[in-house]
């Protein structure tokens, strides 16, 4: 899923500065899961602006909305009353939701409550780790289960780097070294051989290096 | 025999060969880099040069390497991959070759968290191992990381990667140095050795599988100045051992510096006369490029060979 986290308070109500009223809209989706956009999340936001811009002098209204997910535009249009009387809609959605947002509601102001982070997975209660780098050109076939392409801070295809010790990235000891959860895992299953191929060069304009992605299934567009 | 640089010619000759680096400076002028050049140029055969190592931004190494080469000693251009996109790793490598440059170097690069632009993007396009592979076929195959031909004049270098023994996994490390040495690595400078025992082991493992025989493996040392300088590589530096031992000599030493260079030239004698398998020395003088001359003389390495080599031979 994909992982959010909420901005600094005080960048968020900088925002929506001369604001009198605003909507915040939540999303039942991956931030809710994630504890960071959902429901509770939102009302708890709502509440905590109200408080820092009546302490500052220039009360803010608010309504809340919780799509069932701001990623699917027909989830959207429920909120279209809510919209209509703010002077502007604080999403709580990653990224894809607050543009769908903006690519409805064109007269108004739509700000992002949410740093989206990336694709992952809850590591233990109230921690979260990234596990896909959503590369279009998947290679952990070859890798034994392990992305070295988000996981190794170089995203090495051939490696590990000469920064690898006990374990441990170079960059902290609190990140594991890819390469070595890969040789492990590699060994464990009797392939070690595999890794002495020479990877090739990744084609990353299947990345984000190729503009905006799209996929087009033509089954489903014939139907 | 066309050799693709003096320091090949040097190494396929059978001479121990001796390199050091050069860290260039943190602005636009060269009279450090030609300072250092002019200093060690009677005393080792080609000079590296780092490409903002530790991630810090510094004058170029190819820049820099048109200086040394003026100096009268012959660069080794280090190239990470850390900077640079395919595309501008290949331009950057065709302008080289046309300055005269003959060896390159070719690394992952330390992170940029380490280094003055922590913020900055990485790229990472292509990895060291593909570095190493894509300028082999380049010189052998005339042909671009594409695979579009190269019509003429295609950078010749010779080839070398970098090998780490106190890295972990420790037996994959030989692996991986043969995987390097597959993909064309023609020399092999290691990482600072002060794990003499660790370093033997490794050595070893890579003289069971005859690859001291497949490439010219250069051990690397650096002199330290103090037991803090020992400390801070010990505990801070990743991929990288240093015995108590070593620590504790230096703390006990009454001239720390004096001893550094001792220990170092020590180290050299002792590679040279036990380690089979070992074709020269990388001295890594850390910001103390005025050591080398005297490590270099007190190591018995002093006078060099005279080996004669014309860079314009192979155009």
């Amino acid at each position: 899923m994909i992982i959010a986290q909420q901005k600094n308070i005080q960048d968020i109500a900088a925002m929506v500065g001369d604001c009198k009223k605003v909507l915040l809209a939540g999303c039942g989706g991956c931030v809710t899961v994630c504890l960071s956009g959902g429901e509770k999340e939102t009302e708890i936001l709502a509440a905590a602006l109200r408080l820092m811009k009546k302490q500052a002098g220039q009360p803010l209204a608010t309504v809340t909305y919780t799509a069932t997910r701001q990623c699917e535009p027909e989830f959207i249009p429920p909120m279209d009353e809510l919209v209509r009387d703010v002077d502007a809609v604080i999403s709580l959605a990653c990224g894809v939701g607050v543009q769908y947002l903006a690519e409805r509601y064109k007269d108004k102001w739509i700000v992002p409550a949410m740093d989206t982070m990336f694709a992952g997975g809850a590591t233990g209660f109230g921690s979260w780790e990234e596990k896909c780098g959503l590369c279009g050109d998947c290679v952990l076939h070859r890798t034994g289960g392990i992305c070295p392409v988000i996981r190794c801070s170089k995203s090495i295809m051939n490696g590990p780097c000469g920064g690898s010790q006990h374990g441990k990235c170079e960059i902290s000891k609190e990140v594991d070294c890819a390469w070595q959860l890969i040789y492990d895992r590699m060994k464990a299953l009797g392939r070690l051989s595999e890794l002495t191929v020479i990877q090739p060069p990744k084609d990353w304009s299947k990345a984000r290096d190729g503009g905006p992605r799209r996929i087009l299934r033509e089954d489903l567009i014939k139907g | 025999m066309k050799y693709l640089s003096k320091l090949q010619k040097m190494l396929d000759s059978g001479h121990f060969a001796v390199t050091a680096e050069i860290g260039p400076p943190k602005h636009a002028g060269a009279h450090s880099i030609r300072h250092h050049a002019q200093l060690l140029k009677n005393h080792v055969d080609a000079t590296n040069i780092t490409d903002s190592q530790t991630a810090i931004v510094r004058l170029s190494s190819i820049a820099s390497g048109v200086h040394i080469l003026d100096c009268g000693i012959e660069p080794i251009v280090q190239m990470t991959v850390r900077d640079r996109n395919r595309i501008a790793i290949q331009a950057d490598l065709l302008g080289a070759y046309s300055l005269g440059m003959r060896n390159l170097l070719c690394l992952s690069g330390d992170h940029q968290q380490f280094g003055n632009h922590p913020t900055s993007k990485n790229v990472f396009d292509i990895d060291s191992m593909q570095l190493i592979y894509l300028m082999s076929r380049m010189r052998d195959e005339k042909k671009f990381f594409c695979g579009e031909e190269i019509k003429e004049y295609e950078p010749r270098f010779f080839i070398g990667a970098v090998a780490n023994p106190f890295a972990d996994p420790f037996e994959y490390r030989v692996d991986r140095l043969e995987k390097k040495i597959e993909a064309g690595a023609q020399f092999i400078q290691t990482q600072c050795i002060f794990d003499m025992e660790r370093f033997e082991r490794f050595m070893e493992m890579v003289r069971a599988r005859g690859l001291d025989q497949r490439a010219h493996i250069l051990a690397g040392v650096t002199p330290l100045k103090s037991w803090r300088a020992a400390k801070y590589i010990q505990t801070g530096v990743s991929g990288m051992i240093v015995p108590d031992s070593l620590v504790e000599r230096l703390k006990n030493a009454a001239d720390p510096k004096k001893e550094g260079i001792k220990v170092c030239i020590e180290q050299i004698k002792h590679i040279r006369e036990n380690i089979k398998g070992i074709h020269g020395v990388h001295v890594m003088a850390i910001a103390w490029e005025e050591v080398v001359p005297e490590i270099v003389e007190k190591a018995g390495l002093y006078p060099r060979p005279q080996v004669e080599f014309n860079p314009e031979e192979n155009d």
